[in-house]
């Protein structure tokens, strides 16, 4: 069973917010969304979740998805286990079970010693842990995730990224989207957008073995297709041509993402 | 300074809602209140009941408009009119005397009536008047029935229509949206507490109203009660529906304003209805204040039944259903995912 968006394209206006994007989502699978500012992230949430309609395209979705916007979706005046305690009655989870799994959720997100803060006392990765746990406290099969790592310390980060992954392993497709690159590798789908458009796609070793041409490394600048990688240098070869004076390197998801920008300047 | 005053300016110019507001609003606002505002009273609805009802419905001064003249009705019949609200001013006579009954729930017209009568009853022997409902013409016993009213609206309309904006703004709307709630669901749990308090403010409003202000209740309560309901649906219809429409918080006050700002002048709870210029009076006729006024201070100051207040109570079903189903499409259509596939 896969869910998911097949050659969707949404459109504001004149704007298109994303352009003819496919993306499959699978159970126990983690689909990772990254792209700057303004890519289409969480168009591509929303428009998952059914919130937006789609211009062209197919989309479909299990019946129990569960949303995490991008703002965390904690209400702040309500406390931790207010907040769950609504979502379960939502969900209209059977009181009892509700109880467990809200205590389950609660040990997992450390949230126990916070359950009666109300959500605007919490700090922000305590805020995403709540959004987070909110979302898969009705066991979704599919769960969408709009940047919950956003804003968060690296410690946070980690602690929301082990809760994802535990939420994978339940069985659940998850959806995330994340601006920060280094996040991507974590998934076991990659989905880069630009503008709408899908920079690459796939697993990551996919990605990265159908990036076109090749890639150097060099000490310095080496024309248009060279880019700053820590202290050296990326150099882009379109047609795989060696360049003279640099090695070949193995790209990663980074290199990946940002040959497809260039290679989408270049047509 | 300048840099402040140039950001300001800048933020100004961008809220177009806001700068029409503060531009057009203020003139429109003082046209129509201009026009409303109005004590002179120069029309009183009128009955002339009794063997000379004819001949006195002739001889009238022109302030009271006759309604109706019936020689075959009595005092009964002329009280019943005062009470159904039909006439403000009822002249009972017989073959010899005239006794005006004037309805002091309508505090500017009975003044009036007052002085016409008083200064007619110098030259016409046997003309006398008798104020009911209201006879000290005390203003609080006019006023507090409506402002029950008022604060309805301002519970009803001016809190709600923060509430789904508030939701928007936090991104908590759209977890509301993905949850499997039906749209008539979140809707009366967003107007459920509101619906509540507002219930507990009229209740209290009205108590202190009657035993600190000696506002009279002469009604039963059934007919108060399915006005301040049928009311309170309008108010929070409108709250709900101002709310889905403003795109922060500061638009929806500034609209909840806009519609609340009229019903305190036009709805006819400070100036008289029928003292407003033919032109704004139009728009008190569309205001829910009005009728729910009508109705209060029916059933308090005139104790009018069900049977009197058929067509204020008609009236406020039908702006409730246009307004509360507006929202209701409004908010189920916000609510509503995009129609994507749902794979079972």
């Amino acid at each position: 069973m896969t869910w998911g968006v097949e050659s969707v394209s949404v459109a504001f206006g004149d704007h298109i917010a994303l352009d003819d994007v496919t993306l499959s989502l699978e159970p126990g699978r983690i689909a990772v969304v990254v792209g700057g500012d303004g890519a289409g992230k969480t168009t591509l949430c929303r428009t998952v979740v059914g919130l937006e309609e789609v211009t062209t395209g197919e989309v479909s979705r299990p019946p129990r998805t569960c949303f995490q916007p991008e703002s965390s979706g904690v209400w702040v005046d309500l406390t931790v286990i207010e907040n769950l305690d609504f979502v379960a009655r939502g969900y209209g989870l059977d009181p009892v079970h509700a109880r467990s799994r809200i205590e389950e959720l609660l040990d997992v997100t450390n949230l126990a010693d916070a359950r009666d803060r109300l959500g605007r006392q919490l700090s922000g990765g305590m805020q995403q842990r709540l959004g987070v746990a909110m979302a898969v406290l009705s066991e979704p099969e599919l769960l969408v995730l709009d940047e919950p790592t956003t804003g968060l310390d690296p410690i946070s980060r980690l602690e929301l990224w082990s809760f994802i992954n535990r939420s994978a392993r339940e069985g659940r497709a998850v959806l995330v989207s994340t601006t920060y690159l280094d996040e991507a590798p974590r998934g076991d789908m990659i989905l880069a957008l630009d503008e709408g458009r899908v920079l690459a796609s796939g697993s990551l070793d996919e990605a990265v073995r159908t990036m076109p041409g090749k890639l150097f490394e060099s000490d310095r600048k080496m024309g248009a297709l060279s880019w700053h990688r820590g202290r050296s240098w990326r150099v882009w070869s379109p047609n795989g041509e060696l360049v003279p004076g640099a090695s070949e390197t193995v790209p990663d998801l980074a290199d990946v993402v940002t040959v497809a920008a260039l290679a989408g300047e270049q047509v | 300074m300048l840099a402040m005053i140039l950001k300001e300016f800048r933020q100004v110019r961008r809220d177009r809602r806001t700068l029409a507001m503060l531009i057009v609003m203020p003139v429109i606002l003082l046209l129509v209140f201009g026009y409303a505002a109005s004590f002179d009273v120069e029309e009183i609805p009128t009955v002339v009941v009794g063997p000379n009802a004819e001949t006195v419905a002739d001889l009238l001064p022109e302030v009271f408009t006759v309604e109706r003249s019936d020689a075959d009705a009595g005092r009964e019949q002329a009280e019943e009119a005062l009470v159904a609200g039909e006439a403000h001013v009822a002249f009972v006579t017989d073959d010899s005397q005239v006794v005006a009954l004037i309805d002091g729930s309508e505090l500017f017209m009975a003044q009036t009536a007052v002085q016409v009568v008083t200064a007619a009853s110098d030259q016409v022997p046997g003309l006398s008047h008798e104020v009911l409902f209201n006879e000290s013409l005390d203003t609080s016993a006019v006023l507090v029935p409506g402002l029950a009213g008022l604060i309805i609206v301002f519970v009803g309309t001016l809190v709600t229509s923060m509430s789904v904006v508030r939701e928007r703004e936090a991104g908590t709307f759209e977890q509301l949206a993905v949850m499997p709630f039906k749209p008539k669901d979140v809707f009366i749990g967003k107007i459920a507490p509101y619906f509540l308090i507002a219930s507990i403010d009229i209740v209290i409003v009205l108590l202190i109203g009657t035993l600190l202000f000696d506002v009279p209740f002469n009604g039963s309560v059934l007919p108060l009660a399915l006005g301040a309901v049928m009311f309170l649906f309008v108010a929070l219809g409108a709250g709900i529906l101002i709310s889905s429409v403003s795109e922060n918080q500061a638009q929806a006050i500034q609209l909840a304003l806009m519609t609340v700002m009229p019903q305190i002048i036009l709805s006819g709870i400070i100036f008289p209805l029928s003292s407003m210029a033919a032109g704004v009076r139009w728009i008190g006729y569309v205001l829910p204040l009005t009728y729910f006024n009508i109705v209060a201070k029916g059933v308090m100051v005139r104790g009018a039944g069900l049977g009197d207040l058929l067509a204020p109570l008609g009236l406020l079903i039908l702006l409730g259903s246009v307004i509360f189903g507006l929202a209701v499409v409004r908010f189920a259509r916000q609510l509503r995912p995009a129609g994507a596939r749902v794979s079972t």
